[in-house]
């Protein structure tokens, strides 16, 4: 028998796998297909303080092994969130994390605050880092200060852990980790979407009609991989990998580079069952090579 | 709702462009209703990586029926399937056709543009079931766009045919042919799908004549299941216009539900 679980300090989990933000909608979408309780955690669809429409159509374009998104974040808000979903998750045995988004940083703080009076969350994880939300894909997660900032914000009054979702689209990955760190937060997920856009040759205009989007799916995965080795390498709190994760195997890739757990995006759109299927091929790996406790692999990778 | 991870593709058609692929897949058969729609995997590499929805375009006892035209990476990849190859489909989807006993021997009109009659056999075969007298309305460029033609004759459904080029049945709009038809008759109730042209003039034809409708939308669509907002449509509930995700609650809208996309008007 296999021990998957994995204890992040703040949080433990039954596994290394948690479904990602914005691809498990509020986790409920799976219950027909998958049983929840089989999962590591999940981190439900980004909220914002009130309701938001989000962007017009096309929100979606399909790229070379990727996928470009730009939903914005389309949302019921905290108050139907806590009424209307967040009963339904109690019975769920498993890690629930609620993805936290801010128009500005008091934004953040008010949504925290609001959901710290509420059972039946684990953690939050600041969304710092949609590419979606302003022109240009601008976000705190941009700059080592304005990371600083939202996060110390938010920790000052968070009764709950904090996870910080960082973006890709930085020169210095480690140097925003770093800050994140500083600023009080008690791990990393790494990363969000990389900002990309597609063209319809045809017509000319852009796939999307926000023209950029965030790209995810397996395309990514190399790119996050190695900012997650780089990160896990110099900062002290736990990292979350996510970039791509299709299978076990990509998932042993994270942990090996040093990321305690992972979560599961892109794979639960094409394959409602992925989460369950990668958890399964974990343990498949751990029989095989003879591995009691998943965490010894943390963070093993050979480069001599 | 269920994934079948191997449903046997037990019978294929094709006509030029346009096929259909009869999948054995019981649980989805017992399932599904007119209107909702299933999710293929098309490959299990990464490329094409999401599933295409396609509507169920009818249930032949244990197995369920897709018609499309290729039209595309995934299409085509799918056009290429064989007999005896498996698919990794999820169905039944979202919110089909209102079906309802009132239909009973009442004109409902069906109308279908290109690729948009899939739906529409189905929902015929239900209709007929209930009794509703049936008048189906299936326009296309070309006589090359009606390969359904002889399928839907042999129904015994009261069927009407149009091509842009004249090449078959009347030539013109088949909006035109069904505004022409509606001198003569009104129905109760009318069902459409196909380009979205097509239908916002039906809507408009529809409430002029205060006829309810219902239209089946297409979307790219990234889940299907109602997780990823991604095939969203605005809406009008009330006073209230929203984005609502098409999987879920739709795919089949009413007529004053929808908002017709700019220049479609």
């Amino acid at each position: 028998m296999t021990d998957l679980s994995i204890d992040l300090g703040f949080l433990k989990l039954k596994n290394p796998v948690i479904a990602a933000s914005g691809t498990f909608g509020y986790g409920l979408e799976f219950s027909p297909f998958i049983n929840l309780d089989k999962l590591g955690g999940f981190v439900v669809k980004g909220l914002y303080y009130s309701p938001r429409q989000g962007n017009p159509p096309p929100r979606l374009a399909e790229t070379a092994s990727g996928l470009i998104n730009a939903i914005g974040l389309q949302g019921i808000g905290v108050e139907r969130f806590s009424e209307e979903i967040l009963p339904r998750l109690k019975n769920y045995n498993t890690a629930i994390i609620v993805n936290v988004c801010g128009e500005y940083e008091e934004e953040y703080v008010s949504v925290v605050d609001f959901l710290n009076k509420k059972e039946g969350i684990s953690a939050y994880e600041l969304n710092i880092s949609c590419p979606n939300t302003k022109k240009g894909g601008l976000c705190p997660a941009l700059s080592p200060e304005n990371t600083y900032t939202v996060v110390s914000l938010v920790k000052k009054i968070s009764l709950r852990p904090v996870i910080t979702k960082l973006s890709p689209n930085v020169t210095d990955i480690v140097e925003i980790a770093l800050s994140a760190q500083e600023a009080g937060s008690d791990a990393i997920s790494l990363a969000n979407t990389f900002l990309a856009m597609a063209v319809d040759v045809e017509t000319r205009r852009p796939k999307l009609a926000n023209i950029f989007g965030g790209l995810s799916g397996p395309a990514i995965k190399p790119i996050i991989l190695r900012m997650v080795y780089q990160v896990a390498s110099c900062v002290k709190i736990p990292v979350i990998g996510l970039g791509g994760i299709m299978s076990g195997s990509d998932a042993l890739e994270y942990l090996i580079a040093g990321a305690k757990a992972v979560e599961v995006g892109t794979a639960n759109l094409i394959d409602p069952e992925a989460t369950i299927r990668i958890i399964d091929e974990l343990e498949e790996y751990c029989v095989k090579n003879g591995i009691k406790k998943i965490e010894e692999i943390v963070g093993t990778l050979i480069t001599q | 709702m269920i994934k079948d991870p191997q449903s046997c593709i037990v019978r294929k058609e094709s006509w030029n462009d346009y096929y259909l692929l009869s999948l054995e897949s019981p649980k989805i058969a017992l399932e599904g209703q007119p209107g909702q729609f299933i999710m293929v995997r098309i490959t299990e590499h990464s490329h094409p990586l999401l599933r295409r929805p396609f509507s169920i375009h009818s249930i032949d006892g244990r197995n369920v029926e897709i018609f499309f035209l290729n039209s595309g990476l995934g299409t085509s990849l799918l056009s290429q399937k064989k007999t005896n190859d498996t698919l990794d489909i999820l169905g039944p989807l979202g919110k089909g056709f209102n079906l309802n006993d009132h239909f009973k021997e009442k004109d409902v009109v069906l109308i279908g543009g290109g690729r948009g009659i899939a739906p529409l056999y189905f929902l015929a075969q239900r209709l007929s079931f209930l009794g509703a007298s049936i008048r189906i309305f299936y326009g296309g460029k070309t006589l090359a766009d009606l390969p359904l033609k002889d399928k839907l004759k042999k129904t015994g459904f009261k069927t009407f045919f149009s091509t842009d080029d004249g090449s078959f049945g009347f030539k013109g709009l088949i909006t035109d042919f069904f505004k022409a038809e509606l001198e003569i008759f009104t129905p109760i109730h009318i069902f459409s799908c196909g380009p979205e042209p097509m239908m916002a003039k039906i809507a408009k034809i529809a409430q002029k004549k205060k006829i309810p409708a219902e239209f089946s939308l297409e979307s790219v669509m990234g889940c299907g299941i109602g997780a990823c907002w991604s095939c969203v449509r605005k809406t009008r509930r009330g006073n209230k216009e929203e984005w609502v995700k098409i999987c879920e609650e739709g795919p089949v809208f009413s007529a004053d539900e929808i908002i017709w996309k700019e220049g479609d008007k």
